[in-house]
């Protein structure tokens, strides 16, 4: 019953210092973040798909993925401002400094996924927290097989980081698709939501591991898919999205049936919460 | 003396004041059931006599009252609308003290650990020690154990009263949690008309008992607690039937029982409130006017509310009957997934509590016995 | 709020129809109002000083409900020099006590009261000011909670937008450890449908809630009524609970029509 000391470090944000913002149009920003205290930085080691907790002083906290890869020094958070908090950090820039409390939570099963094929699914806005495990495989480009990535949109100018997609194009043995619900006339990508892409992607089912991520219809269309596929439950990971307060199970916010999103997930295989997933107002 | 034996002692009725001047010299701040607007809570107390005396409480769904008459017993009304709960889990508290300048700035953070003294708590009832029990694996049975929590419970000694007798919303018998005291407790006392039988479970409880140099309980006194104990458990007949009861509602998520009861749940969250295991709080901070200081809260919160499960404009659980259903279900299934036990310890206090009587009881055997629909 | 906070933002507080009684909750902050008045310079405070600087101002406190067409004129005007307008109070939010005119023939109102009716020119209604022009936040109550108005202005100086108490009135009470009125005692009591911001005020002191922060989000009046009718209420009397301060919200004014229809 005694207090431990990393519980109690859990609790607490540890100040770090914006060294770099880079933004994707005006709601969109990424945050490189230098701890004010080196020592602390093995605290915060982490895997991809984990997230911290970021501080504004005197505002509040957010739950953001970290997006940077692991084995850098500095920590990326790539935040979209929808919120009380997060208006708050539209505003800092370089210089100013945030607080950082984790990590927490799942990661991808990169793992698992090594010497396999992998299937990439986002959708719409959300896929911050699945980027950083697409930079972390092609950093390491031979321990995976074929890679494929599906992303939808519902308008271009949703497509924030075309620039890495195309980069991504460009990777071997890679597949990039991209489509648009409700294109412009410059769009050349394909029409239609990101579920149809998967009419044009090659999955073999024995060695395909799955990343979805994003609105919650996508993610449920996506799994109807891929079991139709033929690929199992158990390799099919989703991210889910809660409101989370404590992160570390505590408060009962982020609870998705009997799971805690912060420290059970954010990461789950579909296998897991198959029994909830797609249940209306769970 | 006993603590080999663990033998049941007796405690004559005058000898209660007794134990509570005994606690006191221990430091111990003593709390116990009195008076309070219609209703008994917890408070400090240093004379037996201002003990909760002359009325009993009647419990139905939606209603409490007290009413006059005791039957010469100390402990004759069965509980309040507070369990144990505000003891360990205080309804509001501060986290952490933040010294800053404003967003941006650098800034350092202080955990704020609560400086509580000994706390004894005289008269807690059986189901109230089991949802001590619930949320001791809530707090700390995990990586990260609550610190404020731990803190609190550590400098708790509980003497709990076993249930000799029982209102109409008790349903610990179905949840295997009373009428008599199964888990730790520090002491346990069984009232009759003469006086208590005491029996000490922990090593704190038994220096108590030590102190006090009582004689054993006599045979008459033991057999006669057996019978009162066996007429409370007879006499409590609202029943949850517990069988398979985390399937039963996995399988019933659409049920058309969870519209049903949106439409009478006033979504108000006063069964959370007093359910002694829901455990849900929230966390802000509280900026000082100057900009210099922070200080981060936590306070009691409720599945109930509209913002618990929002996120940026997003609600998870937009209906009152996705509200009700979380609770529920939460509290009789997915709580044994998250800490290997139910949520419920059938003490009745969601029921009696409820502005509207919203029976939980009830609301399972209509999904029980409807099928799914 | 888009206002990055100025290092001394301007504060102004205007009052429409209203008792004041919200501006002297800003009074009332004593201590903390010397704070204030460093951190804001308080351009524009009638109650507080005759000290009037002209806009535009960071922050506007608006008071009161429009009840004359002179009024309505004035908070357009009001609008146009606020960076962020925060209406305070259920005449600002709901339109205050005198919303209960909006039901009634104003005309006949003025000639039972008044010895010379043709001198009083009012609108046949009084509303809350966000049916007049946008208001960036709301304060409930009636009247506001001091506090709360030092929370939002201080967000306000850190760049951040409010976060209201949430819930019902009902977990402010439990909170404080309080017993239900309605469950021990059969008082009929608005907490379980109203917002939370006061701590439970009025339970702490014995008695019921009367719903002066207004409906709680997602609040289910029908089923609160429900409960009240088995307490004893004719429909007519719940329809009165729904029609206080608050009357004027939707929510409310919706709730006590039903009731008045089904009263036949």
């Amino acid at each position: 019953m005694s207090v431990t000391a990393p519980s109690v470090q859990a609790l607490v944000p540890e100040p770090a210092e914006i060294i770099e913002k880079r933004s994707f149009g005006s709601r969109l920003h990424a945050y490189r973040l230098r701890l004010r205290d080196p020592a602390a930085r093995p605290r915060f080691d982490f895997l991809p798909g984990q997230f911290n907790m970021v501080y504004v002083p005197g505002v509040g906290e957010v739950a953001i993925s970290i997006s940077s890869d692991p084995e850098e020094e500095d920590l990326e958070h790539t935040i979209r401002i929808v919120g009380r908090t997060t208006e708050v950090i539209d505003r800092l820039d370089v210089g100013d400094v945030l607080g950082l409390r984790g990590p927490f939570g799942s990661s991808w099963p990169l793992n698992e996924a090594r010497w396999k094929d992998v299937l990439v699914v986002t959708g719409g806005l959300g896929c911050a927290p699945v980027t950083g495990a697409i930079d972390y495989m092609f950093r390491r480009r031979a321990s995976f097989g074929r890679i494929s990535i599906l992303h939808g949109v519902k308008q271009p100018a949703d497509l924030i980081h075309r620039d890495r997609f195309e980069a991504w194009r460009r990777e071997p043995d890679t597949w990039v698709g991209l489509t648009a619900d409700q294109p412009d006339r410059a769009w050349r990508d394909r029409v239609g939501v990101v579920t149809e892409l998967f009419e044009e992607v090659e999955i073999d089912p024995v060695r395909t591991v799955v990343f979805v991520c994003g609105p919650q219809v996508m993610a449920v269309m996506a799994v109807r898919i891929l079991e139709r596929r033929g690929v199992p439950s158990s390799r099919i990971f989703l991210s889910l999205e809660r409101s989370m307060k404590c992160a570390v199970g505590l408060c009962g916010h982020c609870q998705f049936g009997p799971e805690f999103v912060c420290k059970d997930g954010p990461i789950f295989s579909h296998e897991r919460v198959a029994r909830f997933f797609g249940v209306p107002g769970l | 003396m006993s603590e080999s034996s663990g033998a049941p002692q007796w405690l004559e009725r005058g000898g209660l004041q007794q134990l509570l001047d005994e606690l006191r010299a221990r430091e111990y701040d003593v709390h116990g059931p009195v008076l309070r607007d219609g209703a008994i809570a917890f408070e400090p107390v240093v004379d037996t006599a201002e003990l909760a005396s002359g009325v009993h409480d009647v419990q139905e769904a939606g209603r409490y009252r007290l009413e006059p008459g005791d039957g010469g017993r100390t402990f004759a009304v069965v509980h309040g609308p507070a369990a144990l709960k505000p003891f360990t889990f205080a309804p509001r508290e501060p986290l952490l003290q933040v010294q800053m300048d404003g967003p941006g700035s650098s800034f350092e953070c202080e955990p704020v650990l609560p400086d509580t003294g000994r706390v004894a708590v005289l008269g807690a009832r059986p189901c109230d020690l089991a949802a001590l029990a619930v949320q001791d694996r809530v707090f700390l049975g995990d990586r990260f154990p609550d610190p404020h929590y731990a803190a609190r419970r550590e400098n708790l000694l509980t003497i709990v009263v076993n249930c000799t007798r029982s209102v109409s919303t008790c349903f610990c018998t179905s949840m295997g949690t009373g009428p008599e005291a199964r888990s730790a407790y520090d002491l346990a006392l069984t009232e009759q008309d003469d006086g208590f039988v005491v029996r000490a479970r922990s090593d704190a409880g038994r220096e108590i008992l030590g102190a006090l140099a009582l004689p054993e309980a006599e045979e008459a006194a033991l057999d006669r607690e057996r019978i009162d104990l066996e007429a409370c458990r007879d006499g409590i007949d609202r029943a949850l039937d517990t069988t398979d009861l985390r399937e039963l509602l996995y399988e019933n998520l659409s049920h058309a029982r969870w519209d049903d009861v949106g439409e009478r749940c006033l979504g108000c969250g006063n069964c959370t409130m007093v359910c002694p295991t829901c455990f849900c709080h929230d966390q802000r901070d509280e900026p000082e006017l100057d900009g210099k200081a922070s200080l981060r809260v936590r306070q009691w919160d409720s599945c109930f509310d509209p913002d618990h499960a929002r996120i940026h404009g997003f609600d998870f659980r937009a209906r009152v009957r996705d509200r009700y259903r979380q609770w529920l279900v939460h509290k009789l299934a997915s709580w044994e997934d998250q800490f290997g036990t139910s949520g419920c310890v059938g003490c009745g206090r969601c029921l009696t509590w409820c502005p509207v009587g919203i029976d939980l009881t009830e609301e399972v055997a209509a999904i029980r016995g409807g099928g799914t629909a | 709020m888009s206002a990055v906070a100025p290092a001394r933002p301007r504060l102004a507080v205007f009052k429409f129809a209203s008792c004041d009684g919200c501006q002297l909750q800003l009074l009332n902050l004593e201590e903390e109002l010397l704070a204030l008045a460093e951190r804001f310079e308080v351009a524009h405070f009638l109650e507080a000083s005759s000290r009037v600087l002209e806009g535009p101002y960071d922050v506007v406190l608006v008071e009161g409900s429009i009840t004359t067409a002179h009024d309505a004129e004035r908070i357009r005007g009001i609008r146009e020099q606020a960076g962020w307008l925060v209406a305070i109070g259920a005449c600002a939010t709901a339109g205050g006590i005198q919303h209960l005119r909006n039901t009634a023939a104003v005309e006949d109102w003025k000639r039972e009261v008044y010895p010379h009716p043709e001198w009083i020119e009012v609108l046949e209604t009084s509303t809350p000011i966000s049916d007049h022009v946008r208001v960036d936040h709301e304060i409930h109550g009636c009247p506001v909670d001091k506090h709360e108005v030092l929370r939002v202005l201080t967000r306000s100086l850190l760049g951040a937008l409010p976060d209201p108490p949430r819930g019902s009135v009902c977990v402010e009470c439990k909170r404080r450890g309080q017993v239900c009125v309605t469950v021990a005692r059969g008082i009929p009591c608005m907490g379980p449908v109203t917002r939370a911001g006061c701590g439970a005020l009025c339970p702490s002191l014995g008695r019921d809630c009367y719903a002066c922060f207004g409906p709680s989000r997602d609040a289910d009046p029908a089923a609160l009524a429900n409960r009240f009718r088995e307490l004893g209420l004719s429909p007519h009397d719940i329809a009165r609970r729904f029609r206080g301060i608050t009357g004027g919200d939707p929510v409310f004014r919706d709730a006590a029509q039903a009731l008045e229809d089904s009263d036949g």
